[in-house]
C-alpha cells in the first residue's frame, strides 16, 4: 500500500497483483501471469455463462429465469433492428456479448464483497481493457465497411449535400472524429467505472478518517459522507448500466455507418 | 494511477486474459447459446401468432355458421308462415261457403214461411169478411127491416176494414 497505515488510497483498488504464474507464465515473450484482473474476468464469464446457460431451458412458457434472458437477448435485438435494421440481426451475439460482459464486470466490481475480506476488481475501468474491446468493435465496424462497401465506404466521411468545394475541409473532419471513435469508446467507460470507484473510495476514507478523529468529526464529516456514499452507489450502479449500454449502443451505431454509409 | 503506473507490466497479460475470457462469452455464449434463446422466443412468438390466426378462423366459421343457420331459420320461419296463412285462407274459404250455404236455405225457408203467412192471412181476411158481410146482413135486416144484398153488405165491410 502507497500510502501510510491506517488510511484509504483511492488508486489502491486498481492496483494489478499477479495471483499464478507471475514469473514464469510467457506466450511468445509476453508476460500472461494470471492476475486479479484476470481472476474477475473468469469471474465474470463464468457467472454470465451460468446467468445465460440458466435461461435455455427453452419453455414455451417462460419462468423467471429464462424470462430475464429474453428479456436481455430482446432488448439488444431490438436495439440493433432500430439502429440497423434487419441486417442488425447478426450482430446480435457479439453486441450481447460485449453488452452483458461489461454490464457483469461493471456490476461485480460495484459488489460490497470486502465486507467479507474479498477484494472486488473492477478490471473495466482499466483502458487496457476497454482498449482491447474498442479496438475490437472499431475492428468489426473496418472489416464490415470495407467489406460490404470496398472504396465507397470512404463516401462515408462526405455528408450528403455537401457542397463540392467544401469536401477538402469536410473529409479530414469527418476521418479524424471516425479515428477518435474507438479512443472516445474505450476512455467513457473506462473514466466512468475509474471515476466513481474513486469517489466511493474517497468518501469512505472520509467516514474512516472523520469517524477516528473524535465525535464531533463523526457527526460533521462522517455521517454526510455515509449518506452520500449511499446516493453515489446507487448512482454507480446507475452508471454500471449506462455505461454498458452506452457502449453497446455506439457500437451498434458505428456498425450502422458500416452497414449503410449514409 | 495504477492504469498507467503498472502498464508495461500488466498490458499482455490483461489483453491475452481479457481475449481469453471474451472470446468464450462471444462464441459460447453469444455464439451458442444467444441465438438459441431468440429461437425459443421466435418460436414462441410464432406459436402465439399461430394461435391467434386459428382462433380468428375458428371464430370466422363461428360466424358463418351462425349466419347459415339464421339463413336456414328464416327461411324455415317464413315457410310455416306460407304454410299458416295458406290454411287460414282455406278455412276462412270454406267457412264463407258453408255459411252462404246455409243462409241460403234459411233465405229459402223464410220466404215459404212468408208466402204461407200471407196465404193463410188471406184465407183468414176473406173468412173475416164474409162472416161479418153476413152478420152486417142480419144486424141490417134485424134493426131496419132492410133486406141488403150480399154484395153490397161485403163491400159495405170491405169500406170498413180499409179503416182497421
Amino acid at each position: 500500500m502507497a500510502a501510510e497505515e491506517g488510511k484509504v488510497d483511492p488508486m489502491h483498488q486498481f492496483t494489478i497483483e499477479p495471483l499464478l504464474g507471475s514469473n514464469g507464465w510467457e506466450l511468445a515473450g509476453f508476460n500472461i501471469a494470471f492476475t486479479n484482473s484476470a481472476m474477475w474476468m473468469a469471474i465474470t464469464t463464468v457467472l454470465l455463462t451460468i446467468f445465460v446457460a440458466g435461461g435455455m431451458k427453452r419453455e414455451l412458457v417462460p419462468g423467471r429465469w429464462q424470462m430475464m434472458v429474453e428479456t436481455f437477448t430482446g432488448f439488444i435485438d431490438d436495439m440493433l433492428e432500430a439502429n440497423i435494421g434487419k441486417a442488425g440481426r447478426k450482430y446480435v451475439p457479439y453486441i450481447f456479448s460485449l453488452f452483458m460482459f461489461i454490464l457483469f464486470a461493471n456490476i461485480l466490481g460495484l459488489l460490497p464483497l470486502g465486507v467479507i475480506g474479498l477484494h472486488p476488481f473492477t478490471f473495466t475501468s482499466h483502458f487496457t481493457v476497454t482498449g482491447v474491446l474498442a479496438i475490437i468493435s472499431f475492428a468489426i465496424v473496418l472489416v464490415v465497411g470495407f467489406w460490404k462497401h470496398g472504396l465507397k465506404f470512404f463516401t462515408l466521411f462526405v455528408p450528403h449535400g455537401t457542397p463540392l468545394a467544401m469536401i477538402p475541409v469536410i473529409f479530414p473532419i469527418e476521418l479524424i472524429s471516425f479515428l477518435v471513435r474507438p479512443f472516445s469508446l474505450a476512455l467513457r467507460l473506462f473514466v466512468a467505472m475509474m471515476a466513481g470507484h474513486v469517489l466511493l473510495k474517497v468518501l469512505s476514507s472520509f467516514v474512516i478518517d472523520g469517524t477516528n478523529a473524535g465525535a464531533g468529526f463523526a457527526a460533521l464529516v462522517g455521517v454526510p459522507s455515509f449518506i452520500l456514499m449511499v446516493g453515489i452507489s446507487a448512482l454507480e450502479i446507475l452508471v454500471a448500466g449506462i455505461q454498458a449500454y452506452v457502449f453497446a449502443l455506439l457500437t451498434s451505431l458505428y456498425i450502422n455507418d458500416a452497414e449503410n454509409l449514409h | 494511477m495504477p492504469q498507467i503506473a503498472q502498464i508495461m507490466e500488466t498490458y499482455s497479460s490483461q489483453i491475452f486474459w481479457l481475449l481469453v475470457t471474451f472470446g468464450f462469452v462471444f462464441f459460447v455464449v453469444g455464439r451458442g447459446m444467444v441465438p438459441r434463446v431468440m429461437d425459443t422466443v421466435s418460436q414462441r412468438d410464432s406459436q402465439i401468432a399461430g394461435d391467434l390466426a386459428a382462433a380468428q378462423a375458428a371464430r370466422d366459421k363461428a360466424d358463418d355458421e351462425e349466419e347459415a343457420w339464421r339463413k336456414r331459420e328464416n327461411e324455415n320461419r317464413a315457410q310455416a308462415q306460407a304454410v299458416i296463412a295458406k290454411a287460414k285462407a282455406d278455412a276462412a274459404a270454406k267457412s264463407e261457403k258453408k255459411l252462404a250455404a246455409a243462409q241460403k236455405r234459411i233465405d229459402t225457408k223464410l220466404e215459404k214461411a212468408d208466402v204461407e203467412i200471407a196465404e193463410a192471412r188471406y184465407a183468414a181476411m176473406t173468412e173475416v169478411e164474409s162472416v161479418a158481410a153476413e152478420a152486417a146482413q142480419d144486424i141490417v135486416k134485424q134493426l131496419a127491416g132492410v133486406k141488403v144484398t150480399a154484395a153490397n153488405a161485403k163491400s159495405a165491410v170491405k169500406k170498413a176494414m180499409t179503416n182497421v
